[in-house]
């Protein structure tokens, strides 16, 4: 998996709350038997009017929009449990989510799929939201070594990752290794188990 | 130390700790389904790696399974492909699966428990959010993604960190007519959509203590629609004489010894919860939810909100409903009794009760799905399929059904449904639907009157 460290990007904006994850993914795209094409269904009925036609009033497509974060509201991920959520984001080209809240399954699915959900106060989120609705071309810094998110070299936050998953992130490991590499303690543990 | 219930259970399942890093929890039991599993295993295939557990993994086809002629080849090509891999997965790597008119069949969290696959005490998983079901019987039972199913398969263990702790606490005597589903409705109503994030939610009191197995597994299975990783009740009597017997229970002397264990699970006085909360049980009336999320609920015979931010006019909009109206009266197309949250022989008990001697309305659509084959069996053993044929109703085969709508049943555009199952987001039941939760009292009230009816008055009296 690829590595994460410090990048900078432009933002599209998605200021709606509790945006569940059949609306990032509505469940008659969950039949594929691999992960890849997601991101041409992320939110499909968002995207799209019901005769197939673009809804030019959506964020992502809107062409002043740009960059691989995505901002949105308040209880971001929510519902279901389907992984095809970060596929579909990830697809598209989203490495990080910043949101004041997330639910917990998409948060871990999303650090599984090295995308970063980041977690700021409403007030820093709002200041985001307008930030990049005034100016589509701000530029927003990820710094996941010193955990900061910065508007524009002016407006800096600090965001909570745990230690490990910054790890993972940073060096493109994940959880299977590490659950195989202590196969012998899980052994061992079963043996006294029940 | 004081211990909770969740404690008790999720301590005796770690197998490691990393230092200010997250645990390695072992997975007693994994339950699979076609959508969530053909990633997961590629994910092993590419990685040539076995899977460590087989014989602690259970499959079934329920999310994308046809509801008419289960006998006949799947029309959809994709839908077919899916359920030819899992079972060229299971057959694989030495997996039980429950496919397709398999007499244990049915959807992963209905099969499970009325197998004695759930028990007290165990850690489960499933590629599945509403896996918060089976803490019904006092497990840690909880929903994962695709990765998470990849890394049991891989080492019948996940690396977490230990979620905080919730308790709501619920005393009292419920009122005629409400249901498990109406006391969970309320409860999200009150505390919102994201209250149980990052917790584990324990429900207690004389509610919970006086509800049969069925009832406790409505109520934890939407667990997750308060943003809960998931939902448990301490287990008891009603919970060991519902294990008794099941095919897979711990049979004889076993039993005896795991009841002896299972009477320990239980929160110890003075224990501490991260976050508390308490109802009376008297305050409870039947529910009904307005808006597109699980917590946009409110009593049947109340008035929408007047007043709320931009997300309630967002909500509105889709729904076609406005501030402060009522829903008495609404004219009802369609209305879908099944889904894991209320798809048990109990819930059709209900409906029968209820539809016996009486005609569904002419204008409504209904769609009657059991939750597994036993559910079938036992409604035609008790003569339910009867009752609902005489009044009108057709029973379907089972499986999720328009809970998600990945099959053909999905709910016309623009349409209103009244839905036993969990979720009202856009277009759940399919693109352009309009879901309203309620219970299936409420849903088999409305499917005889064509509209929606306020059923706190006399009406249902009967039932």
């Amino acid at each position: 998996m690829s590595t994460f460290n410090t990048f900078t990007s432009t933002a599209y904006p998605l200021p709606v709350e509790n945006i569940d994850t059949d609306q990032i993914i509505p469940a008659r795209f969950l039949k594929a038997t691999d992960r890849a094409g997601f991101g041409d269904n992320l939110f499909k009925d968002w995207r799209y009017h019901k005769d197939g036609s673009r809804n030019e009033n959506f964020v992502l497509n809107q062409s002043q929009y740009s960059g691989s974060i995505l901002v949105a509201g308040h209880n971001f991920g929510c519902g279901s449990s389907r992984e095809h959520a970060a596929w579909a984001l990830k697809d598209f080209g989203f490495n990080v989510i910043v949101s004041s809240f997330f639910a917990d399954i998409f948060k871990g699915n999303a650090l599984n799929n090295h995308v970063l959900p980041i977690q700021v106060t409403p007030a820093f989120l709002e200041m985001l939201l307008q930030s990049i609705q005034q100016d589509p071309s701000t530029k927003i810094e990820i710094n996941l070594e010193k955990q900061t998110i910065t508007i524009e070299n002016k407006h800096k936050a600090t965001f909570e990752i745990d230690p490990y998953k910054k790890m993972c992130l940073q060096k493109g490991y994940d959880d299977i290794d590490f659950l195989v590499s202590n196969l012998a303690k899980i052994e061992a543990f079963e043996q006294q188990h029940n | 130390m004081k211990k909770t219930l969740f404690d008790k259970v999720w301590d005796a399942h770690v197998v490691d700790s990393i230092p200010n890093g997250p645990q390695i929890l072992y997975i007693d039991k994994h339950l699979i389904h076609e959508v969530t599993s053909p990633q997961a295993f590629d994910e092993l295939k590419k990685r040539k790696i076995p899977v460590f557990r087989p014989q602690q993994i259970i499959a079934t086809a329920d999310h994308n399974t046809p509801t008419i002629d289960q006998h006949l080849p799947i029309k959809d090509e994709l839908s077919r492909n899916q359920l030819q891999q899992l079972q060229e997965n299971c057959k694989a790597h030495g997996i039980e699966l429950y496919a397709l008119g398999h007499e244990y069949n049915g959807i992963v969290h209905v099969m499970a428990p009325e197998l004695g696959i759930t028990q007290p005490g165990l850690t489960m998983v499933c590629g599945d959010s509403h896996t918060s079901t089976h803490g019904a019987f006092g497990a840690i039972a909880f929903g994962i993604g695709t990765s998470q199913v990849a890394q049991v398969f891989a080492s019948q263990s996940l690396l977490l960190t230990k979620p905080k702790k919730m308790r709501i606490t619920v005393n009292g005597s419920l009122q005629k007519n409400v249901l498990p589903k109406d006391v969970i409705l309320y409860i999200i109503s009150k505390l919102g959509t994201d209250s149980g994030t990052e917790h584990f939610i324990e429900f207690a009191g004389e509610v919970f203590e006086n509800m049969s197995m069925e009832g406790r597994m409505t109520v934890c299975n939407m667990s997750i629609e308060m943003g809960a990783r998931g939902g448990m009740i301490a287990p008891d009597e009603t919970t060991f004489a519902y294990v008794k017997n099941r095919k897979f229970a711990p049979k004889g002397t076993e039993f005896n010894l795991k009841v002896a264990y299972w009477k320990t699970l239980y929160t110890d006085e003075g224990a501490k919860f991260d976050k508390e909360y308490s109802f009376d049980a008297t305050d409870i009336t039947p529910m009904i939810t307005y808006g597109t999320n699980p917590g946009m609920g409110m009593q049947l015979s109340d008035q929408i909100p007047k007043f709320g931010d931009s997300n309630l006019d967002k909500s509105l909009q889709y729904m076609n409903f406005k501030k402060g109206s009522s829903l008495i009266g609404q004219p009802i197309n369609y209305v879908f009794i099944g889904s894991c949250t209320n798809s048990r022989i109990e819930d059709f008990r209900v409906v029968a009760r209820y539809v016996q001697g009486k005609q569904k309305a002419s204008n409504v659509t209904a769609w009657l799905v059991p939750g597994s084959q036993l559910v079938v069996k036992q409604i035609k053993e008790e003569g339910l399929d009867i009752i609902f044929k005489n009044a009108g109703f057709q029973l379907r085969q089972p499986g999720c059904s328009a809970c998600l709508a990945m099959n053909d049943d999905k709910i016309p555009n623009g349409e209103y449904c009244i839905s036993t199952s969990n979720r009202n987001f856009e277009g759940r039941q399919g693109q352009g639907s309009r879901t309203l939760l309620a219970s299936p009292l409420v849903a088999a009230a409305v499917a005889v009157a064509g509209k929606i009816v306020d059923v706190s008055v006399p009406i249902l009296e009967e039932v």
